[in-house]
This record gives structure tokens, C-alpha cells and sequence, in this order.
């Protein structure tokens, strides 16, 4: 039952690129990134049979769950917004004794008990960077590493595929706006709030209405001296249970009946209103959308606190003064500080964006959110905003991304019609609903139609003999 | 591929009606030193809790190098009470021991126990699995059970309690008294996992492709040797099988010989 390590076997470099020694690291896949969509490939990939060398650039598992990292976005106050049966592993479940909806905290155990669980920690190279990721011949990939923050040399290794898995939730999207320079008050990203302290006892402004800035919004209303909540749009706000069960799994009794998604959208567009009511009462926009073409706010919290007058809902900034912000409509209020919850965007600075087939706005156009168009042997994992946990498609996504390898290195002559689709259904979005088209959605998959499209291509990759 | 080998991945209902929580007795003897040998968990059939493993097998386990481990399912041995628990629930309770341990565990499931571990298999990647002794729910099982044991056998068709005989579960090597004891301790699975066991769906193929080896004896007067032959067949090998014992193979006089042929099944890397 014992497996060799990966670690032991690094050849001499018999290969040079650029005059660069090249190390031949063979048949071994290259996973870049070990949070958890990373540790789930790591896994998959090595119950498939291939061995593994994941990098990693900060010295701990767990990307962005992990409140040590630089780039980690989470807040002390951060809670998952998808109950457990969403959230976790399909083949690893989180413990019965905790709550429906667990903490951050919790989910970094989480992944430390899997990493430990399944012995992921050797085959990975903690501290490392990758610095390029290159085509090599034979639809191999040359893949430079160095210690992370630039110190000692760098090192280039020849792999057989890579799964790239460095998340989308760590490079700040912050909009531009007139008169942003010379406002006075303190300005910061959601990415850089980690306590509530931060907002004792100023006046705040809370700009996004994502699940974030909901969120910060009912912290700063139970922290701050006063808190604005601006928003683009009206938004549906979905409180987090729903006659006494977890608001997600009420919605996917629903999706067992297989009803029709206008249906579906009517239903719980009723049951909203019967349970939040009509939150125009309380100043909020009305929703400009049905339920479930945006992503969904699960925040039991909001219109409670917009009813207690502890958030005061404000519309869209139009501009920054010196000692103040300006919105649609005329009216101006006067921040201490101001946060912009206004989410991420993707960066893959080591790999040119052609290689993903990234279009000109640099939305790299996926079949199934994972596989090029062209590069049979590139993947992407956990590029997804999913309307429920993300865990779950991630591990399908990469057991799909393990049988396709597979399918490559031991039946090549019946790898054509996965490649086919894969070039036919590349950039296809995952949404039986009408979603948004902004860069917040890029991503976004309704995870019952993703979940079964992934099924049917796990059914054909499933045919190894 | 055929529909069995399928994985399926939309759950909907372990997503929209998950198994709810249950406090479960979990019985474990641990080795002096870590030889980094897998934990093994041992899952007993219906009516046995965690203490039939813990009589012999799991100090045995342990005095051999690796962590050993046994649940009473819900309803079961020190567990909590569950008389409307199902397949489905008994499977959760596996999967969250087998989850909880601190590496990738063996599953070893006994009589009905093994069903329940063909079930949890879908739902974790476990090292390796035994089935030892399996009731797998064939025809061939319940017409033995009814032929040799007619006044115990039939209650459990409408619900009421499964009363083994002594000679159904032990060789006559196993003195009367401990026998007698041991049939005293045995409790009732509820009554709608029974009715799962005669009638329910082909279970999900296991994730994560684990070698499955097949224990049993071929004098065992619950399971029929052809219903041994046939769990194994489906797991593409024959059944080990151990002449002379009843089915509760741990419990019985020679409980020594199945456990050491797992365990070295396991050390050799449990390949077949």
C-alpha cells in the first residue's frame, strides 16, 4: 500500500530551454496553487494513478480559508453562506457536530484534516512560486519556479500536464471614480477588512451588494457610528433558513421535483416575499431581476438591520469630493471610512492568457470552466461562481480533469470526442437562468446545470478499460 | 461502462435532506507505535454493536500495528436510539468515523454491516474494504435464513425483530455459556433498514477504485457459500474462506484466523 513519494526522484536536467537547465519530471502532472481546489486536484489526480508536484507560495495548505495569507479575504466575522451538505467534499464530509452554516475557521481545519486524511502534504512544495508557465514540445509544459518573494534561483521542470488552481478571489477589483484621489476619509478593499474594529465608532459607507458587502454592512451597523449601504441594484435577499431549514436545501427540494425554472423563479420569488416581505418599504431598490439571475445573497441579517435603521440604504456613487460622496439622485453623505465590496478578478500572471484562450476583455473562455480550447493538457480548477458551495464541483471538476488525462496517456485513439466538445462547447455558460453579463458573473454556474453537464462528460471520460 | 459502474454526482436529496446527526459509540484499540499501516474500522451487521469487534479484533488489530476502530450504527450498541434509521443513515454513520479518523481508513463490514459498507463506499474513498460475511439482500439468503430459522426469520419480514439461533451464528467449538452470552447482547436493527436490506437499489460503485476482499466460512448458516461466491465475483475475485466457523467469525472460537488473513491481506498492500 505504499506509494513513492514524488520528491525523491528529481532527475539530473538532460533537457535546456534558453540555455536554462530543464529537469524532466516525466509523466508527473504539475498542480499550481494548494487551496482547496488545488489539494482536491492533488488528490484526484493521485487516486487516478498520476504523481503529483503541487507549489504552493505561501507556507500553509489553504489558499484563501486561510486568515495568515496575504492574500487571504476573509474576515474574523465570515461565515460559510452555503449549509454543509453544499460546502463539503462529496467523499469527505465535515464532522456532525457542526453548525449548518460553519465558520471560516472551521473550513481551514476543514482542509487540514483532508490534507492529512489523505496524505496531500508530501507532494507538496511549500514556499515556492511559479513564476512561467510555457508550452513544451509534445504538449508538455515547462513550468519555472523560484522561493516565493524572488530569493535563490529559479528552476524549471518539464511536466506532462498542469492544473492551474490559484483561485480568483485575491486580486482586488476596485471601480474608478471621479474624485476618488482627493477624498480625504480612509478608503480600503473588502480584501483588506479583517475586524469589526476597523469600523468602531466612525461613519461607513459600504460599497457592493454581494454577499461581502451584506456582510460588512450589518457589522458596521452593529460596530460603526452610522453605516450607508450603496447599491447598484435591488437585489433578492434570500435569509439563510427558510421555514426552519437551511435556505438551500428548502431550494433544492424544490429542484427535486423537477419543476420548470420560470416555475422554480416564481415559487420562490412568492416565498421571498412571504417571508422578507417587500424590502421598498424599507428603501431598498426593488429587484430589477428575477431570483437566481445574479448571484444570491444569502443574508438573514440585511433587512433587519435596514428596518432597525442601523444601515441606511444609499444608490449608486456618482462621485467623490474632498469630505464626501455623491449619489444618483443628488444626495451626499460624509464617510469616515469608505469599503469596496466590490469582488476580484482572475489574474494568471504567469501564464500567457492566449494559452486559456482569454478574450479581449481577459475572460479566458473554459469548456466546463476547465479545460481549454487548445491545450489538451492545461486545466483549470475552481474557476467558478457557483449559486451554492463550491467544494463539491471543484472535486467533479477534477476527477473529470483526472479521467481525461487518464483517457489521454492510456486509450490517446478515443480521446477525440472529449476533445471535439471541449473545442464546440468552450466558453458555453452553465445557467438554464438569464445571468448577468458583468465580470462578477463571468463565472457563474447554477450548480444543478453545471453538476449535469459535468456528469455527462465524467460519462464519457468514465470509459477506460 | 455499464449503469452500476456510473458515478452519479447530483445528490439532491443528500443535499436537500441530509442525515440528521446521532450520537455514535466508537469502541478503538490504538498500536504502541505508528508503523503508518492504515486504521481499520470495523462495521458490525444488524443487531451487534462496536463490542463484538472489541471482544477479540480490535486489540488483535492493534497488537499487530494498526489503529483499529468499531461504530455501533445508530440504534445499535451504545449509539443512540434510531428505530426509523435507514441504509442511508447506518451509511452516514460510517462515512463520518471513517472521515473523522486521522488517515485514509480500511472499512470492514460483518453480515448486513457489509451492505452498509458497500453504501458508505460510495460516498468515501476508503483504502481497502473486507466484507466479511455479507448479507447483501440476494433471494438466496433469505430462503436459508427462512428455511433454517423459519420462527426468528419471519417476524423480520414484517417488521418485527431477526432472532438468530446459536448455531446459525457460532461453531459448536464455542462454549455454551460465552455463546449464550453473546446471543443476549445482540439488539434489532430498525425495522425499515430490514426491509432495505430484501429490497433495495444496486448500490453506487465505491469511489476511488478500493481493492475488496471477500471473508467467510463456507459453514456459515446465514450466508450460503454461494452467496459468498457471488459478493466476491462482483469484486472480481473468489471469497477467503475459513471451513468450520459461524457467521459471526469474530465472535467465534477461531477468531484468530480471518482477522490475521486481513491483516495480511492489508500488509501486502491489499492487492487482488
Amino acid at each position: 500500500m505504499s506509494i513513492p513519494t514524488d520528491h525523491d526522484s528529481h532527475a539530473a536536467a538532460t533537457l535546456g530551454r534558453d540555455d536554462r537547465p530543464v529537469y524532466d519530471r516525466g509523466e508527473t502532472v504539475c498542480v499550481i496553487g494548494a487551496g482547496a481546489s488545488g489539494l482536491v486536484a492533488v488528490k484526484n489526480l493521485r487516486e487516478h494513478g498520476f504523481a503529483v508536484d503541487c507549489y504552493e507560495r505561501e507556507t500553509g495548505i489553504g489558499g484563501a480559508w486561510n486568515w495568515r495569507h496575504d492574500r487571504s479575504p476573509v474576515y474574523a466575522s465570515a461565515h460559510l453562506i452555503s449549509s454543509k451538505p453544499f460546502t463539503q467534499f462529496p467523499d469527505f464530509p465535515m464532522p456532525d457536530s457542526w453548525p449548518d452554516y460553519p465558520h471560516h475557521s472551521q473550513v481551514l481545519s476543514y482542509l487540514d484534516s483532508y490534507a492529512d486524511h489523505f496524505d496531500l502534504r508530501p507532494h507538496v512544495w511549500f514556499g515556492t512560486e511559479v513564476v512561467r508557465v510555457e508550452p513544451a514540445d509534445g504538449e508538455r509544459w515547462d513550468v519555472t519556479t523560484r522561493s516565493t518573494g524572488g530569493y535563490g534561483a529559479e528552476r524549471v521542470q518539464r511536466y506532462a500536464a498542469v492544473v492551474v488552481a490559484n483561485g480568483h478571489n485575491w486580486a482586488p477589483k476596485t471601480p474608478m471614480y471621479e474624485g476618488l484621489d482627493e477624498f480625504t476619509g480612509q478608503v480600503l478593499h473588502a480584501s483588506a477588512y479583517k475586524d469589526p474594529a476597523q469600523l468602531r465608532g466612525k461613519r461607513v459607507l459600504v460599497v457592493g451588494g454581494g454577499n461581502t458587502g451584506c456582510d460588512i454592512a450589518v457589522e458596521a451597523a452593529q460596530q460603526a457610528a452610522r453605516c450607508w449601504h450603496s447599491t447598484r441594484r435591488g437585489y433578492w435577499y434570500a435569509p439563510k433558513y427558510l421555514f426552519g431549514r437551511p435556505t438551500d436545501q428548502v431550494n433544492d427540494a424544490m429542484l427535486a421535483l423537477r419543476l420548470p425554472l420560470r416555475l422554480r423563479q416564481w415559487l420562490y420569488q412568492r416565498t421571498l416575499r412571504m417571508t422578507v416581505g417587500d424590502v421598498t418599504r424599507l428603501g431598498l431598490p426593488r429587484p430589477d431581476h428575477r431570483v437566481f439571475e445574479t448571484h444570491p445573497i444569502a443574508n438573514s441579517q440585511l433587512v433587519y438591520y435596514v428596518g432597525h435603521g442601523g444601515i441606511t440604504p444609499v444608490r449608486d456613487i456618482v462621485r467623490f469630493r474632498r469630505h464626501s460622496v455623491e449619489f444618483v439622485g443628488g444626495e451626499q453623505i460624509e464617510p469616515d471610512v469608505v469599503v469596496f465590496a466590490t469582488g476580484y478578478l482572475p489574474r494568471f500572471e504567469f501564464l500567457d492568457p492566449k494559452l486559456l484562450g482569454a478574450d479581449g476583455d481577459g475572460r479566458p473562455e473554459l469548456y466546463l470552466n476547465a479545460f481549454p480550447r487548445r491545450q489538451p493538457t492545461l486545466a483549470v480548477a475552481g474557476l467558478l461562481q457557483s449559486d451554492s458551495g463550491l467544494f463539491p464541483l471543484v472535486h467533479w471538476q477534477t476527477v473529470a480533469i483526472a479521467r481525461w488525462l487518464r483517457l489521454r496517456r492510456d486509450a490517446p485513439e478515443r480521446s477525440g470526442s472529449f476533445q471535439a466538445r471541449v473545442e464546440a462547447d468552450a466558453g458555453r455558460r452553465w445557467h438554464a437562468a438569464d445571468v448577468e453579463d458583468s465580470t462578477r458573473h463571468w463565472f457563474e454556474v447554477a450548480h444543478v446545470d453545471y453538476l449535469r453537464a459535468l456528469q455527462k462528460a465524467l460519462d464519457e471520460l468514465g470509459v477506460v478499460a | 461502462m455499464t449503469a452500476r459502474d456510473r458515478v452519479r454526482i447530483m445528490r439532491i436529496r443528500d443535499w436537500a435532506r441530509p442525515v440528521p446527526p446521532a450520537r455514535r459509540e466508537v469502541l478503538h484499540a490504538t498500536p504502541e507505535t505508528d508503523e503508518g499501516k492504515p486504521p481499520v474500522l470495523f462495521v458490525p451487521g444488524f443487531g451487534h454493536g462496536a463490542w463484538a469487534f472489541a471482544e477479540h479484533w480490535l486489540e488483535h488489530a492493534a497488537a499487530r500495528g494498526f489503529a483499529a476502530y468499531a461504530v455501533s450504527l445508530r440504534g445499535h450498541g451504545g449509539s443512540a436510539a434510531a428505530p426509523k434509521a435507514t441504509l442511508r443513515a447506518y451509511a452516514h454513520d460510517v462515512v463520518q468515523v471513517a472521515a473523522g479518523l486521522p488517515r485514509q481508513a480500511v472499512l470492514v463490514g460483518h453480515g448486513a454491516g457489509a451492505l452498509v459498507v458497500t453504501r458508505a463506499l460510495a460516498r468515501y474513498p476508503a483504502r481497502a474494504a473486507v466484507l466479511l460475511a455479507p448479507v447483501l439482500g440476494d433471494l438466496g439468503t433469505v430462503v436459508t435464513a427462512l428455511r433454517r430459522n423459519p420462527v426468528g426469520t419471519l417476524p423480520a419480514l414484517v417488521g418485527g425483530r431477526l432472532r438468530l439461533t446459536r448455531r446459525q451464528l457460532f461453531s459448536r467449538e464455542l462454549p455454551e455459556p460465552v455463546a449464550r452470552a453473546y446471543q443476549a447482547r445482540l439488539g434489532r436493527a430498525a425495522a425499515r433498514a430490514q426491509w432495505q436490506v430484501l429490497a433495495h437499489r444496486a448500490p453506487e460503485p465505491p469511489v476511488g477504485d478500493p481493492p475488496v476482499l471477500v471473508v467467510g466460512s463456507p459453514d456459515d448458516r446465514v450466508v450460503p457459500a454461494r452467496a459468498l461466491d457471488r459478493a466476491a465475483a462482483r469484486y472480481g475475485h473468489a471469497p477467503l474462506l475459513f471451513p468450520g466457523m459461524g457467521h459471526d467469525l469474530m465472535l467465534d472460537a477461531r477468531w484468530r484466523e480471518p482477522i490475521d488473513a486481513i491483516l495480511d491481506w492489508l500488509d501486502k498492500g491489499a492487492s487482488f
